[in-house]
């Protein structure tokens, strides 16, 4: 089990409100992740819930019992760390024993969990060696080795992925997934990567300055965005948001149309602009659109390859029914 | 890239060096060759270098008029008890201040320090007191607190900076794996810190065997240590150059050959974590 609730939790440094009070409940077996840019309190919100920051007020539940004034210890949690946090003077197979070994569990007992989860981990190899002997992919499998053998009620992630590389990334992103699909245990994942966001959820919680801005699974945040924070930060590229004149012909403030939205016709399209930069991925293809009615360019994403060239006068035309407004606060007009 | 120096600078640097290791060796060499001389030639001038009829009777002088092995034992426990005592009581201070620093944890550190510039003698008159009421003069305990206090702030701000290099993410990481405070300085701090601890040993051990102030003037005879035991030799009688060469030559083997074997800790001690 493991269910977590924060009832108006909030964290002060000094005099500094990083997370003023705020509530949120994790169900048991999700997949929560909490995005925002760097500096938004999504590691600090984690931090609490790990007990390794003191709340300044508020509550923490964790299947129902308070867990607030609990150390870290005695919460059932594992956490897996930006840095690995693996020790470096013990052997892979003492690292994933010692969360055993703190708990006073029978050698046996031992023996078969750590095996059992180096096989998982693709770890039976490495036991022996040290930390140091290992490349960064497997050092982050220790990690998650040393938090599955414990069966914690919920795993923290702490951006455990940022410090691979882009090719190792992605296969790790599948295999926390498929670890979550197979443990059906909650997870609680930081990052400040929408797209690792959008493709593990189940559940996001988006933050900045310590608010949650919205939560949600990952399309009803795609389709839906609360307001123009969550809008410009979900999607990859970003959402365009045009003001002005245009915006007031939708009763909005602001109105935005995602890349993938935008048609690109022949002539006579709502919009029309030069053409700028183009990036080439093969299946598609991005351009850099210049209009009279925005300051900065507009993205639109092209299905395969398009014979526009830099410089060329475009029309585009976006889906009528996917368009968002928002109104002078930047809420979402429905 | 390594930096291109021509062949003459590079002999007038080796040179240089050589010059200077030679003169700061030069006295321990010249008392090393002194105690093998007879007293007349140890005082004889124009001084004799090296050809004298080598003679090992003042190691044996010595050895006879007083007790080398307990002098000997007594800098040992001194020296290695004070250090102990010091370590326990400084790693739970270094690890306090190392991983939850409150406001005011770099004036502790400071005050601290500050304690070492005090003349040693300002507290000299107090101290013998204290330890006459509780009838610790001239005993090995009192020897052991007293360097234990003497040199504590130096053991704390070494332990210091040697945790300080420790990520706290994985203190962190063993407090999540269920540790308690008391398994995560022993499984995960100690274990990680020790070349800083063992540098810190190390350094407090020569400090506390050549420390001649306070050995000298709180002992007698029952826990004097080496210090002492070379002070006895240049005093009443007069000066006995040869046997007083012995007796400092006898008193600085053990830790010269342990500096000795134990180098490269030793320089890691003395740039103070500075460099990993």
């Amino acid at each position: 089990m493991g269910r977590i609730t924060l009832e108006k939790v909030q964290k002060k440094f000094g005099e500094v409100e990083v997370i003023p009070p705020l509530d949120l409940t994790i169900e048991d077996g999700e997949f929560v992740v909490f995005v925002g840019p760097s500096g938004c309190g999504k590691s600090t919100l984690l931090r609490l819930i790990a007990g390794l920051e003191d709340v300044t007020g508020g509550e923490i539940r964790i299947d129902g019992q308070p867990a607030t004034n609990l150390p870290p210890a005695k919460r059932g949690l594992a956490m897996v760390f930006q840095s690995y946090a693996l020790y470096p003077h013990m052997s892979v197979r003492k690292n994933i024993a010692f969360p055993l070994k703190m708990a006073n569990m029978p050698v046996e007992e031992q023996n078969r969990r750590i095996e059992t989860a180096a096989k998982a981990l693709n770890l039976t190899d490495y036991l022996d060696r040290r930390p140091g002997q290992l490349s960064g992919g497997q050092r982050q499998r220790v990690a998650i080795g040393r938090a599955i053998v414990r069966e914690p009620s919920a795993f923290l992630f702490d951006e455990p992925l940022s410090n691979l590389d882009a090719a190792l990334r992605v296969g790790m992103r599948l295999e926390i997934s498929e670890l979550h699909k197979k443990l059906e245990t909650t997870m609680i994942y930081v990052t400040h990567d929408q797209v690792e966001a959008m493709t593990m959820a189940d559940k996001i919680v988006v933050l900045r300055a310590g608010h949650i801005e919205q939560v949600g699974t990952p399309l009803e945040l795609y389709h839906t965005p609360r307001n123009l924070f969550v809008a410009g930060f979900i999607g990859s590229p970003k959402m365009n948001i045009i003001g002005g004149e245009t915006a007031a012909r939708h009763d909005a403030m602001h109105i935005g149309i995602r890349p993938e939205h935008m048609e690109i016709v022949e002539s006579g399209g709502t919009f029309v602009g030069k053409v700028g930069v183009a990036e080439h991925l093969g299946s598609d293809t991005f351009f850099h659109v210049h209009l009279a009615e925005m300051d900065e360019p507009m993205t639109v994403r092209a299905t395969g390859e398009v014979g526009l060239r830099y410089g060329d006068t475009i029309h585009l035309t976006p889906q009528a029914d996917k368009i968002h407004r928002f109104d002078k606060k930047g809420l979402r007009i429905a | 890239m390594a930096r291109a120096i021509s062949p003459r600078k590079k002999l007038m640097w080796t040179a240089l060096a050589w010059g200077f290791g030679l003169l700061i060796f030069f006295p321990i060499l010249w008392t090393f060759l002194t105690s093998f001389k007879a007293e007349s030639t140890a005082i004889s001038d124009p001084p004799v270098w090296f050809f004298f009829d080598w003679t090992v009777q003042n190691y044996h002088d010595v050895l006879e008029r007083s007790n080398y092995p307990l002098a000997l034992m007594n800098s040992i426990i001194i020296a290695v008890g004070s250090t102990l005592l010091g370590i326990v009581i400084a790693v739970p201070a270094a690890w306090a201040m190392a991983f939850v620093p409150g406001d005011r944890t770099k004036d502790v550190l400071l005050w601290m320090l500050s304690t070492k510039m005090l003349p040693a003698v300002g507290v000299l008159y107090p101290l013998v007191l204290i330890a006459k009421y509780f009838g610790v003069m001239d005993s090995r305990l009192l020897l052991v607190v007293v360097l234990m206090l003497i040199n504590l702030p130096i053991i704390v701000w070494m332990l210091y900076t040697y945790f300080r290099e420790i990520p706290g993410e994985i203190l962190e990481a063993s407090r999540m794996d269920g540790a308690s405070l008391k398994n995560e300085i022993l499984y995960v701090l100690t274990p990680m810190a020790l070349p800083g601890i063992a540098s810190t040993i190390l350094l407090n051990v020569i400090l506390a065997w050549n420390e001649a102030f306070w050995t000298i003037l709180l002992t007698t005879v029952d826990a004097a240590p080496l210090t002492k035991f070379i002070a006895s030799f240049s005093a009443p009688e007069g000066l006995f150059y040869a046997k007083l060469s012995a007796a400092s030559i006898m008193a600085i083997a053990p830790i010269l050959i342990m500096g000795w074997f134990s180098q490269k800790q030793l320089v890691r001690g003395l740039t103070f974590g500075a460099v990993k």
